[in-house]
């Protein structure tokens, strides 16, 4: 056998290293301006694109894909090369990834402040951009499968099986989750609803961490670590068994994003069971990289990249031990629909994945220009700007969450609620709020700080683009095979191709047929939405209001109290998508439309509360939506809707998108006109009529006096 | 509920997969040295303008390992 030698190529490396920059200050300053948002609603500037409802899922997307997105991508066309003794696959390959992801992120930008979305958190993009996110990932996995392929190095380290596990991973929850009906370009139903579309998508939400935020930067610090340290992993054994555990418990642990929700009992245990079972793998990989600095601790001084990853690791098993504590039901009673989630991930994503970015920004600049960074004090105050960025923004919300669970749930000696008006329990926490904006700001300021110091170390050397290597060659090939008689070689790529074959055809042909049929509602009361309120519910989705606002009583008593009876399973069947919710920010309105009910209020009341929420509340903190008074609902579009909802099993009857219209014009005219006779001028065919429409529509059908009906 | 055995479908699909890979793993002597590959990936011997490549071979496991273990070894006692 003799010596190879070859290239690695830099350029798509430093490319995505340069996207994660750009990506990470865009993502930490739309949150800041949402944190501000809470504090003063005034932010949103009373624009339709930039309110909350519509930037958080920005930031989130942009925070997870963007950011961290590229940053893997970066880490990954650095180390598999150097990992596997081999340049990329393809060149080609490589360029469509970059280019294919970039533009998904400006698609997904433009489509979520237009209002197009989904409505399912962290999977908001619409049809089309699933679909582009599908092919890029395909071909990021063709090509990193491709490079393992031709590797010169026998033994895979353990990085890449972190990467591949990404690959096959994500991909399989991207499919399952965005499985949905198009109704016209950029808007789509999910075939799943209610419960059982909470189930998918919170089995995605929950493995988008594990599998997107996590496993892919574990690989990352078992090469970036090391590196920087320029000593071994503690132990490599533990980081053979820790990945093995990690992927097989994670996929199991989603319904814990639903304890005390309407999803069966058995089902939620279960999630509880492996979340506290993912408590060992997990302390695993924080042990690993914490130890693997042993003996090197002095370095840690000295060198703000280690330190970074120091902080990073930390805070990585600080909310690993924190997701199984928040998985137990008496704990989630009180964390959940607080703030407490919000802090939770934040030290998941400013420390765990945003320090890891930084150090590996840090390690990864000086080498490809070949120079020495070219502030290394500026570099350690962002260290210190980020750690204390994340701690003044996780502590306030930790406080926040408490405090405003526990008087959401507190009682007078008399048994009333203590504190009956919702807007109390969150003005108690808005000083947090500010906190918390603060945090933002430090983080940020950080981050730019970051930017400087790497265009100065870029521009002080010369872009190093090739790198050559040499290895010998892994066995005597017999030249040039097809890449299918590869294939077959390696029983394991196949099966990973086959797997992905196979999910993808079987998932698109059975799974609506077979969800379908479980659609039909166990309680006999539970009728679909007329026409009017299916495009008011469309509003709802669109306008985003599902990021403050929860559709999900809870059998609690201090719940129940306050809004009404707690929500049954049977009451989301024609929910596609379902819009339990993850945060009250604002009240809960699954009883919204109870007319007896604890929060019930007349449609003059919305209209007012919509054009201007400070009216009817001046401390609100909800941005006004006057636009919704002023323009016009498609309604054009209803027939279309009508028969996507058909075929997805909702019982209208037979060629009713004919009628669909009269009825929507007849029920608008109805509470037009009642508007009118209160006073209020508004046009028949405006939005904010569908939209009160829904919102009366709320919680109805089981308590207009009907009876359940359990099959 | 039924999409609740759609998704454990799926995900014991994914964990079959996984466990098939591990499998393959083991038995391909991939864990047979769960040593020398967290000490090889230190060794880069990229040629860069002003070094020449003789000097940097020690990219071979078994170059590498020796002067490597001697220094952990020395670590951890």
């Amino acid at each position: 056998m003799a010596i190879e030698k070859f290239t690695y190529d830099n350029k798509i490396a430093k490319y995505f290293a340069n996207a994660t920059i750009v990506w990470g200050v865009v993502a930490f300053l739309v949150g800041l301006i949402a944190a501000l948002e809470l504090i003063f609603p005034a932010f949103s500037l009373n624009l339709q694109y930039i309110t909350f409802g519509r930037l958080r899922p920005l930031h989130t997307n942009a925070a997870i894909f963007a950011f961290v997105g590229n940053g893997i991508f970066a880490a990954i066309y650095y180390s598999t090369p150097r990992l596997l003794k081999t340049p990329m696959f393809s060149k080609t390959l490589s360029l469509i990834n970059f280019w294919g992801w970039q533009l998904i992120i400006v698609l997904a930008a433009v489509t979520l402040l237009a209002g197009f979305t989904t409505g399912k958190e962290y999977a908001e993009l619409e049809w089309p951009v699933d679909i582009l996110i599908a092919i890029v990932w395909v071909i990021f996995g063709w090509n990193l499968i491709g490079t393992m392929l031709q590797r010169r190095t026998k033994h895979i380290y353990v990085a890449i099986w972190f990467y591949i596990a990404t690959f096959v991973t994500v991909a399989v929850l991207h499919i399952v989750n965005s499985i949905e009906l198009p109704v016209s370009i950029l808007k789509s139903y999910p075939v799943y609803a209610g419960v059982q579309d909470a189930l998918v998508q919170w089995w995605y939400g929950h493995n988008a961490v594990a599998f997107f935020l996590t496993t892919p930067v574990l690989g990352l610090m078992y090469y970036f670590i090391p590196k920087a340290a320029n000593r071994p992993v503690y132990s490599y054994k533990l980081s053979i068994i820790h990945f093995w555990s990690l992927i097989f418990l994670y996929i199991w642990a989603g319904p814990h994003h639903l304890l005390y929700s309407s999803t069966p009992d058995w089902a939620q245990a279960l999630g509880v069971v492996f979340s506290i079972a993912l408590i060992a793998p997990s302390w695993g990989g924080m042990i690993n990289g914490l130890l693997t600095l042993r003996g090197a601790w002095d370095k840690v001084r000295e060198d703000p990249v280690l330190k970074m990853f120091v902080v990073g690791v930390t805070a990585y098993g600080m909310s690993t031990f924190e997701g199984p504590l928040l998985s137990l039901k008496s704990v989630n009673a009180i964390s959940h629909f607080t703030d407490w989630t919000i802090a939770h991930v934040h030290i998941g994503t400013l420390g765990w994945n945003g320090m890891l970015m930084f150090g590996m920004l840090y390690w990864l600049y000086p080498r490809f220009y070949k120079v020495k960074l070219y502030s290394k004090s500026w570099a350690n105050t962002h260290f210190w700007l980020a750690t204390l960025g994340m701690l003044f923004f996780a502590i306030p919300l930790y406080f926040a969450g408490f405090t405003q669970a526990l008087m959401w749930k507190e009682f007078t000696a008399e048994g009333y609620l203590k504190y009956p008006n919702f807007l109390d329990t969150y003005l108690q926490i808005r000083p947090m709020h500010m906190f918390r904006a603060v945090g933002g700001v430090l983080y940020l300021t950080g981050a730019i700080l970051m930017v400087i110091n790497l265009i100065r170390t870029a521009q002080s050397g010369k872009f190093a683009r090739f790198e050559e290597d040499e290895a010998m060659a892994l066995e005597a090939k017999t030249v040039k095979e097809g890449w299918h008689r590869r294939l077959e070689g390696k029983p394991v790529m196949f099966t990973i191709f086959a797997l992905i074959a196979i999910l993808i055809g079987g998932i698109v042909e059975f799974v609506p047929m077979f969800l379908i049929k479980s659609n039909i509602p166990t309680i006999a009361s539970v009728k679909p939405y007329s026409p009017l309120e299916l495009q008011g519910r469309d509003i709802y989705i669109r306008e985003g209001c599902y990021n403050c606002h929860s559709q999900m009583i809870r059998p609690f008593r201090s719940e129940v109290e306050r809004y009404g009876e707690y929500s049954k399973a049977g009451e989301n069947v024609y929910d596609h998508p379902f819009q339990w919710g993850s945060r009250r920010t604002g009240p809960d309105l699954a009883r919204e439309g109870v007319k007896t009910g604890k929060i019930y209020k007349p449609d003059s009341w919305h209209y007012e509360h919509f054009v201007n929420p400070q009216k009817t509340n001046i401390q609100s903190i909800m941005p006004p939506y006057p636009w919704l008074a002023r323009q016009d609902l498609n309604i054009e579009s209803t027939p279309k809707k009508i028969r996507a909802m058909q075929s997805l099993g909702v019982p209208y009857p037979e060629g009713y998108d004919q009628q669909a219209i009269a009825d929507l014009k007849a029920q608008a005219a109805q509470i037009a006109g009642g508007l009118r006779s209160a006073g209020i001028e508004v046009a028949d065919q405006t939005e904010i009529i569908a939209l009160i429409a829904y919102m009366q529509r709320l919680g109805t059908d089981i308590s207009s006096g009907s009876q359940m009906v359990n099959k | 509920m039924s999409v609740i055995y759609f998704l454990i479908g799926v995900g014991v699909l994914v964990a079959g997969g996984f466990l098939f890979a591990f499998i393959w793993a083991v038995k391909s002597g991939q864990y047979d040295d769960d040593y020398t590959p967290s000490v090889r990936i230190l060794f880069d011997n990229f040629k860069t303008d002003s070094q020449e490549p003789e000097k940097q071979n020690s990219d071979q496991p078994v170059n590498g390992k020796s002067k490597e273990m001697e220094k952990s070894n020395n670590n951890k006692s």
